[in-house]
């Protein structure tokens, strides 16, 4: 594989999204994890570019960042106190996890590596159509009309649930 | 750029989100950890869609977009949990929050 540009780029992406994602799990500053989860959203999404998935990488951006990472920012500030922002790790749940996710990550790895069919399956570089006609035809045709739906039906529900649960009790 | 690039981006960024499960002890971070796990599943989705099916078929993709959907109620049902949680304990850290335990 040459080095051009496009695999410089590529591998900056992959960088960025890795360290952060280690800075998520490892900073004690809760706030900072969640800037850090932040950037860790923005690599994922540039990997969807990479993927040529650009209405997948702009729902990422929309949704992830502009939604659920503040919803998490707006949970750090209803809950955690000056003593919550710091987060608690006992060193024996550190090792014994640290432990089991890098047994995970070999076996993965292991799999990755020797799984005959996933090798030699490159990006060629050609350039795909745009993607957001495509999609919003299965999921308003016949393919993936349902599913759809279901979802609609299940945010309602996730809506609802969420505003019952975290409203103040009403005594009587 | 090959498919076995994306698939070890989103094994390790599944494992540290296991990892972030297993020691953090607030339930915030532990929210964290499971948003890392549910980006690498759609970063896997896309990258067998791009890759194993042909190019045109963008079905892998529409499954990501599904699971975005599913994180953001997931996250938004867990925020109000811990909300609950806190209004009832006055902490998040999940082993204060002990009334089952025998």
């Amino acid at each position: 594989m040459e080095f051009t540009l496009k695999t410089f780029i590529f591998y900056g992406f992959a960088l960025i999204t890795i360290a952060s994602a280690f800075a998520v799990v490892t900073v004690r500053n809760i706030v900072h994890a969640a800037f850090a989860l932040m950037v860790t959203l923005f690599g994922v999404a540039g990997l969807y570019v990479f993927l040529q998935a650009d209405f997948l990488a702009a729902t990422q951006v929309i949704v992830y960042v502009g939604g659920i990472l503040v919803l998490i920012l707006f949970g750090v500030m209803m809950t955690s106190g000056r003593l919550e922002m710091r987060i608690h790790i006992e060193r024996g749940q550190l090792l014994l996890g640290g432990g089991i996710s890098l047994a995970l990550l070999m076996l993965l790895l292991t799999v990755i590596a020797n799984t005959p069919g996933w090798k030699n399956l490159t990006d060629d570089g050609t350039p795909l159509p745009p993607t957001t006609e495509s999609i919003g035809n299965l999921i308003l045709g016949e393919k993936f009309l349902l599913p759809f739906e279901v979802v609609s039906v299940l945010l309602l529900v996730a809506l609802i649930g969420a505003a019952l649960i975290s409203r103040k009790e009403v005594r009587d | 750029m090959s498919l076995q690039h994306y698939l070890v981006i989103s094994s390790i960024l599944f494992t540290l989100g296991i990892f972030a499960v297993l020691t953090r002890r607030n339930a915030i971070s532990i929210l964290m950890g499971i948003e890392l796990i549910l980006n690498s599943c759609n970063l896997n989705f896309a990258a067998f869609s791009r890759f194993v099916t042909p190019p045109e078929n963008i079905d892998g993709q529409i499954i990501a977009i599904f699971g975005i959907v599913l994180a953001a109620a997931e996250a938004a049902v867990f925020l109000a949990i811990i909300l609950a949680i806190y209004r009832e304990f006055g902490s998040i850290r999940p082993d204060e929050v002990d009334t089952l335990k025998g």
